[in-house]
C-alpha cells in the first residue's frame, strides 16, 4: 500500500474530524445526512465481511474460510469475548483445512 | 440519557476510569490483530504502523488494508476508508465545544475523535467533566492503539504459512464483530445485506476494491426510521 494512499486516507479522515471543531458555529449536520452516514458505514463493513469471507481474487475462497467466519460471528452474537471470537474463527478454518477442505 | 448524580460533580469517577481502561484493552486486542493480520498477509511493517498513527480509525484501517490485500487499487482502498470515516464528521460537531476554543486544542483534539471517545464524552453532562473525559479517553486510546499495533506487527512478522493457521478468516471476523451491533436496526440490516449480495455478485466481474464500493447501492433500501429526529440523533439532543 503506497504512502500516497495512506496520506490521502489520513488527510481526508482528519478533515472529517476537524470540520466540527472549526465550523461549529457556522453550520449544522442535517439529521438525514447523519443517518445516511451511519447506515453507509454498516453497508460498507458488511460488504467487506462478505467479500473477504467468500472470495479470493475473483473466485470462491473455498468452504473453510466462510465457515470459520460464521463460527466467529455466532460467538460474537452470543457476546463472547473478542479474542475468543477471533481465535475460534481461525481455529475452525485451520481445522477444516487440516481435514482436507480447502 | 439519565444523569448519574453521584458522578456529576466529580472530575472522573472510578467507574468511568475503569470503563475507559476496559475499552482501551479491547481496542488494544483489535489493534494487535490489525498489526499481525496485515503483516502476515504481506504488507510491509511500516504500513500498519503509519496508518495507525495517521488514520487512527480501526474500521477504516482494516477496510483499506483488506482492499489492498485482496489486490485492489490504492485509490479504492483509500476511498473505502474515507466512506467509513465520514461518520466522524457529525461526531466532530457533537464534541466541538468539548474539544476547546484554542486553535491548538482543536488541531490536537480532532485527531482523538473516535467512536469510543465521543461515546464516553456524551455520558458526561458537565462541560469540565466532558473535557476531562474526552482528553483522558482520547489520549489513552491513542497510546494503547499504536503500541498494540506495533506489538501485533512484531508478532505477525514471525508467523509463517498463515493459510494453514486460518488467519485469513480472522480479518472478516474482526469486521463482522465490529458491524454486528449496528445490524440490530432493520433498515440498516436490509441495506447491509443487499449491499453484501451486490458486492459478492460483482466480484468476478470487477477489479478488486470496486465491488465493496458498489455495495453502497444497498443504501437505497435503507428506509427512514419511523422514529423522531431526536431518537435518530441522540448525540445532538444531549448537547
Amino acid at each position: 500500500m503506497p504512502l500516497l494512499a495512506i496520506a490521502a486516507l489520513a488527510a481526508g479522515t482528519y478533515a472529517f474530524r476537524l470540520a466540527g471543531p472549526v465550523f461549529r458555529h457556522r453550520m449544522r449536520i442535517p439529521d438525514r445526512l447523519q443517518r445516511l452516514l451511519s447506515v453507509a458505514t454498516a453497508v460498507l463493513l458488511t460488504a467487506l465481511v462478505a467479500t473477504a469471507a467468500l472470495t479470493q481474487g475473483q473466485g470462491f475462497a473455498g468452504w473453510a474460510r466462510p465457515t470459520g467466519v460464521l463460527v466467529g460471528g455466532a460467538l460474537a452474537l452470543r457476546r463472547a469475548p473478542f479474542p475468543v471470537v477471533i481465535v475460534a474463527a481461525a481455529a475452525t478454518t485451520a481445522g477444516l483445512r487440516l481435514a482436507g477442505l480447502p | 440519557m439519565i444523569v448519574d448524580m453521584r458522578s456529576f460533580w466529580r472530575t472522573l469517577d472510578r467507574g468511568s476510569l475503569r470503563d475507559i481502561a476496559l475499552v482501551c484493552l479491547a481496542d488494544a486486542i483489535v489493534g494487535a490483530s490489525f498489526g499481525a493480520i496485515t503483516v502476515s498477509g504481506g504488507l510491509r511493517p511500516w504500513v500498519p504502523i503509519t496508518m495507525s498513527v495517521l488514520v487512527f480509525a480501526g474500521g477504516a484501517q482494516f477496510a483499506a488494508a483488506g482492499v489492498v490485500l485482496a489486490g485492489g487499487s490504492p485509490a479504492a482502498a483509500a476511498l473505502a476508508g474515507l466512506v467509513l470515516n465520514a461518520r466522524l464528521l457529525p461526531y466532530g460537531f457533537t464534541v466541538a465545544d468539548t474539544v476547546g476554543g484554542r486553535w491548538w486544542t482543536r488541531l490536537l483534539g480532532a485527531q482523538l475523535i473516535t467512536d469510543e471517545s465521543v461515546a464516553f464524552t456524551l455520558r458526561q453532562h458537565e462541560p469540565r467533566q466532558r473535557r476531562i473525559t474526552f482528553w483522558t479517553c482520547g489520549v489513552a486510546l491513542f497510546g494503547c492503539w499504536n503500541v498494540a499495533v506495533a506489538l501485533g506487527v512484531l508478532a505477525g512478522a514471525v508467523l509463517r504459512d498463515t493459510g494453514s493457521l486460518g488467519l485469513d478468516a480472522a480479518f472478516p471476523t474482526v469486521l463482522l464483530a465490529l458491524v454486528l451491533p449496528s445490524l440490530a436496526d432493520r433498515g440498516t440490516r436490509n441495506a447491509a445485506l443487499a449491499g453484501a449480495v451486490i458486492a459478492v455478485a460483482a466480484t468476478p466481474f470487477l477489479p478488486a476494491g470496486l465491488p465493496v464500493l458498489l455495495a453502497l447501492a444497498g443504501l437505497a433500501l435503507a428506509r427512514r426510521p419511523a422514529a423522531t429526529a431526536a431518537d435518530a440523533n441522540p448525540a445532538l439532543e444531549v448537547r
